[in-house]
């Protein structure tokens, strides 16, 4: 049974020609007997008279209106309406050739081009990030922010905004992340597996998930929210909104936190909210005390080895880390070679955290231990105008020919940083400097000890065995774990200046 | 994946600014990821850049929800204008506040000191014209001494091309937006050569514009009557798929029309059909004025509502480019402005010109003109482009568009709309300086048009414009 419907537009306007195009497909479509799209002139009206298609029309409609009538089953005549009028939409939304399309410059090109996206990775220079992230997080995207020198006020004013609108603001200055097991910044290839973790350090993170690697477990998320998270003017924001975010996820068991010891406040908010969390939670505040954590209910790791080992653990995996030998051993095997006055330890790092853990470990050492020098070479006064040591190698191997001329100098401390966008071969790329410090030291009639972990997978574009290989080829001592490489340069130390006693 | 993995955000989809070298792991692991072609937006004006951030639309923010309805009414009124030429009468007897001796001129308002030499030749021609001095030192004199007012065309719902002189007694065209809708005004195209506007001033100018006041209007006043109004967007839309843009080539709708005057002329003026019509046949640009007027109406509707970006005018007055805010009310933001890039007549070139001049920027403001180059792919070998060329300066005017006018369709585009609705934000941040199409007079008055080309509209009044509406909407650090 046929019916004659229409609807009218107001004041829309349309060429002819396209009207009568869309009619046609209208007209095509199961149920409809006719159908007219026409300006409503007298010439046209006429036309839909004609056409029978006038029926019941709104007397109302003027030359600036836009008919669309059908005759059609009843059913099928409401959706030629919608068809009709998403055909008017489509037409006028037609887009240029793709050949000719011009690149996305701004956020606003872009999410016309990716529909529905849900995060902004933000790495430009620092001045204009907090603008960048502000125009993500309004769109409703969450932000990895990977520029520093971002003012404090504006993350405060970010991770606020953030908080509102449900959304994570991971940074400024947030090295890493892995997100639904796709890596952002430098990240590793880790395997997916039941340990969350948040870290406000982006190479405490990448080694713990690269330890867990090691042990056979995998990671769920990895949440980085920026060097200053836990300040006091920040409060832990984000660590506070990922920690809920992992206590929600089921596929979440056990969450790791790490961070460098926070302000007082924001250290009672974190282990309150651990302490409420359903999950396990082990934590690694770097050098911070344990015993606060204890007595919250969380588990304290004095170093980013022991949270992988713990967080393994209670998720049901226990295994060990390989051991790379005795430590003792190869101590005084390397002390061997250093000559009387050879006391100091030279730490070169390109990841800050484990500068920062490296510290820690030789701090923890007794007090016999010689003068150290720990510098992590990511720090912003050495990143001006230069790309970061993960990725250009050029600055570490100054520094490390420096310490060919050092008369002091016993062991070089290097971290090597495996994973996505880091240098294709950090161990390879240092190895004429270290070459070349053995070679200045020998001619002086002194030894050199160099030790290095790596921190990476065998499924990190450039291969853990290889990478270790490198160094061990060219004598360098290598050690599962930042803490182990650590301990064993502090080892040596200790050994050189027991050879220093008075004879 | 491993099994019993949930996901955070239900896959990546992610938007890479900055280092791209971050893309590539992010799509290796089965995310989504575009790579923005970024770089420091605002001209790398930190402040700016946070301004133009805090004014985006945000349903959730004081400042972003008020912006964003601002621009859904500004573009829902735009798309929804119905300008319609309702008749033609001397300018003083419709357009409110033109009074006494009082005359307008195009672009930002200017004082007579400050005043390019062709609108100071247009003033001294309408002086004698309004019979308010005997000669062109008497008039200048008049000009001079404060004894009469100056004012923009703008600030009275009217446009004028080049100088834009309107005084009391020419003929405007009375253009509606929809029936009792608001009203703009625009005098009648002169056609080429020495004509007023260009700042010419002889007797043969003077004669013309007194036929245009005994004669020529009156005949059109009364040809109108007798057709009834007339819908303008329906012209233009044809217009342009005859090869017009609406500014520089309006060949095709001044045809069209005439066509739809001519009988209605015959019957009620047929002593003076012949001289009225073969003045329009030999004017292509006829139509440029009550393109100008439309686009005034459609715009002018779109004024004036708070928090709106959307740009409602943009004018020259040969000294200095104006820009208006929907959202800024009456305030011009100004900077210098330039000398066209373009092609000259025989005999002149760069150092004859003067700077851009004239209301037609209206038209681009409107999404034609420049912005609808595709549509007229002519217009583009004044700057020695080739067709590709006119269309892609159309698509470059998307990227600081809210909209494609579904009324206005680009054939060689597919069928895409013309790009609507300026978004003084998006001018800003990328930087992309709309596109206007222009004649360009000599800079000495009574020369006349010396050539044609294409003008960029300078960012800087963009970027005030922005500053000025973050301050009145108490964004942070905008004071």
């Amino acid at each position: 049974m046929s019916v004659v419907r229409q609807r009218i537009f107001r004041n829309a306007y349309r060429d002819s020609v396209e009207l009568m195009r869309i009619a046609s497909e209208i007209e095509r479509l199961p149920g409809v007997d006719r159908a007219g799209l026409v300006m409503a002139t007298p010439a046209n009206l006429a036309i839909l008279i004609e056409a029978g298609l006038a029926e019941g029309l709104d007397p109302g409609a003027g030359p600036n209106d836009l008919v669309v009538a059908v005759a059609a089953d009843a059913d099928a005549a409401q959706h030629a309406m919608e068809r009709a009028a998403e055909l008017m939409r489509s037409v006028a939304a037609e887009a240029p050739g793709a050949e000719d399309r011009v690149a996305a410059a701004t956020i606003a090109e872009g999410v016309s081009e990716l529909s529905e996206p849900n995060l902004a990775l933000i790495s430009t220079p620092g001045t204009y990030a907090s603008a960048e992230a502000l125009k993500a997080l309004k769109r409703g995207m969450h932000v990895f922010l990977f520029s520093d020198n971002v003012p404090i006020e504006d993350e405060v004013e970010l991770k606020a905004l953030g908080l509102r609108k449900g959304l994570l603001v991971m940074g400024p200055d947030c090295g890493t992340a892995i997100l639904d097991g796709v890596p952002l910044g430098f990240a590793n290839a880790v395997r997916r597996g039941n340990v969350g973790l948040i870290g406000a350090s982006g190479t405490g993170l990448q080694q713990v998930t690269c330890l867990l690697d090691a042990l056979g477990a995998g990671v769920s998320q990895a949440i980085g929210v920026g060097g200053r998270d836990l300040h006091q003017e920040v409060g832990g924001a984000m660590m506070l909104a990922a920690l809920d975010r992992l206590v929600a996820d089921p596929g979440t068991a056990v969450v790791v936190l790490i961070s460098k010891p926070p302000a007082p406040e924001v250290a009672t908010r974190i282990l309150d909210a651990a302490a409420r969390a359903p999950k396990p939670v082990v934590i690694n505040f770097l050098g911070g005390d344990p015993d606060a954590i204890r007595s919250a209910g969380s588990h304290p790791a004095a170093t980013f080895e022991e949270a992988a080992l713990l967080a393994a653990r209670l998720a049901g995996i226990d295994a060990a880390l390989p051991a790379e030998g005795a430590a003792g051993d190869s101590a005084s095997a390397a002390a061997e070679g250093l000559v009387p006055g050879q006391t100091s330890i030279v730490g070169l790092f390109s990841g800050g955290s484990l500068a920062g853990e490296a510290k820690v470990v030789l701090g923890g050492m007794d007090a016999g231990l010689g003068p150290h020098t720990i510098i992590d070479l990511g720090d912003d006064e050495y990143t001006v105008g230069r790309p970061h040591p993960m990725i250009d190698p050029r600055l570490r191997s100054e520094k490390i020919e420096a310490v060919g001329a050092d008369p002091t100098a016993a062991v070089i401390l290097l971290d090597i940083v495996l994973g996505y966008a880091s240098h294709p071969d950090p161990a390879g790329a240092l190895i004429p400097a270290l070459a070349a410090a053995r070679a200045a030291k020998a001619k002086a009639g002194r030894g050199l000890a160099v030790v290095a972990s790596v921190c990476g997978t065998e499924a990190d574009p450039q291969g853990l065995t290889r990478q270790r290989a490198t160094l061990a080829d060219a004598g360098v001592l290598v050690a599962t774990s930042n803490a182990r490489a650590a301990q064993l340069a502090g080892e040596i130390a200790r050994r050189a200046s027991l050879v220093e006693v008075p004879r | 994946m491993a099994v019993g993995a949930s996901d955070l955000l239900g896959g990546v989809r992610a938007i890479n600014i900055g280092l791209a070298g971050f893309a590539e792991p992010i799509a290796a692991a089965g995310g989504a990821v575009l790579n923005l072609d970024w770089r420091p937006p605002a001209g790398a004006d930190r402040e700016l850049g946070l301004i133009l951030a805090r004014l985006e639309d945000d349903p959730d923010d004081p400042i972003g929800a008020v912006v964003a309805e601002g621009n859904r009414q500004a573009l829902e009124r735009i798309l929804g204008a119905g300008p319609v030429l309702v008749g033609v009468e001397p300018a003083g007897s419709v357009i409110p506040g033109l009074a006494g001796r009082t005359l307008l001129h195009s672009g930002p308002p200017i004082a007579w000191e400050r005043m390019c030499g062709p609108m100071r030749g247009a003033i001294i021609g309408a002086i004698l014209f309004e019979g308010w001095a005997v000669d062109p030192a008497a008039a200048e004199k008049m000009a001079d001494s404060g004894d009469m007012a100056f004012d923009s065309c703008h600030h009275h719902g009217a446009v004028g091309p080049m100088a834009g002189i309107v005084s009391p007694s020419m003929p405007v065209v009375v253009v509606e937006n929809g029936a009792g809708g608001n009203r703009a005004f625009a005098t009648l195209n002169e056609g080429l050569g020495k004509v007023l506007r260009f700042g010419a001033y002889d007797e043969s100018v003077l004669a013309r514009l007194r036929w245009f006041r005994d004669e020529f209007g009156p005949v059109l006043g009364r040809t109108l009557a007798a057709t009834g109004p007339l819908d303008l967007k329906s012209i233009t839309a044809q217009a342009l798929q005859m090869g017009d843009e609406g500014h520089n080539r309006n060949v095709a709708a001044t045809s069209l029309l005439v066509r739809s005057l001519a009988p209605a002329l015959v019957r009620v003026a047929p002593g003076q059909a012949e001289a009225v019509l073969d003045f329009l046949r030999g004017n292509d640009h006829f139509f440029l004025n009550l393109s100008m007027a439309a686009c005034k109406a459609t715009l002018d509707a779109a004024h004036g509502i708070r928090g709106s970006t959307v740009v409602t005018a943009m004018s020259r007055n040969g000294v200095e480019f104006g820009v208006r805010l929907s959202g800024t009310g009456d305030t011009w933001f100004t900077a210098p402005v330039g000398v066209p890039d373009g092609l000259y007549f025989p005999g002149y070139g760069p150092d004859d010109a003067n700077p851009d001049l004239g209301d037609s920027a209206i038209t681009e403001t409107c999404g034609i003109g420049g912005f609808a180059m595709a549509a007229a792919p002519a217009i583009v070998r004044f700057v020695g482009g080739t067709a590709s060329d006119a269309l892609n300066f159309t698509r470059e005017m998307y990227r600081i568009t809210l909209e494609r006018n579904p009324a206005f369709a680009l054939p060689p585009l597919g069928f895409a709309g013309t790009p609507t609705g300026i978004d003084a934000r998006r001018v800003v941040e990328s930087g992309v300086q709309p596109v206007i199409n222009t004649g360009i007079a000599h800079k000495l008055p009574g020369v006349g048009q010396i050539g044609a080309g294409i003008a960029r509209a300078p960012l800087d009044c963009f970027a005030d414009a922005l500053r000025g509406l973050a301050a009145e909407l108490g964004v942070p650090g905008a004071a």
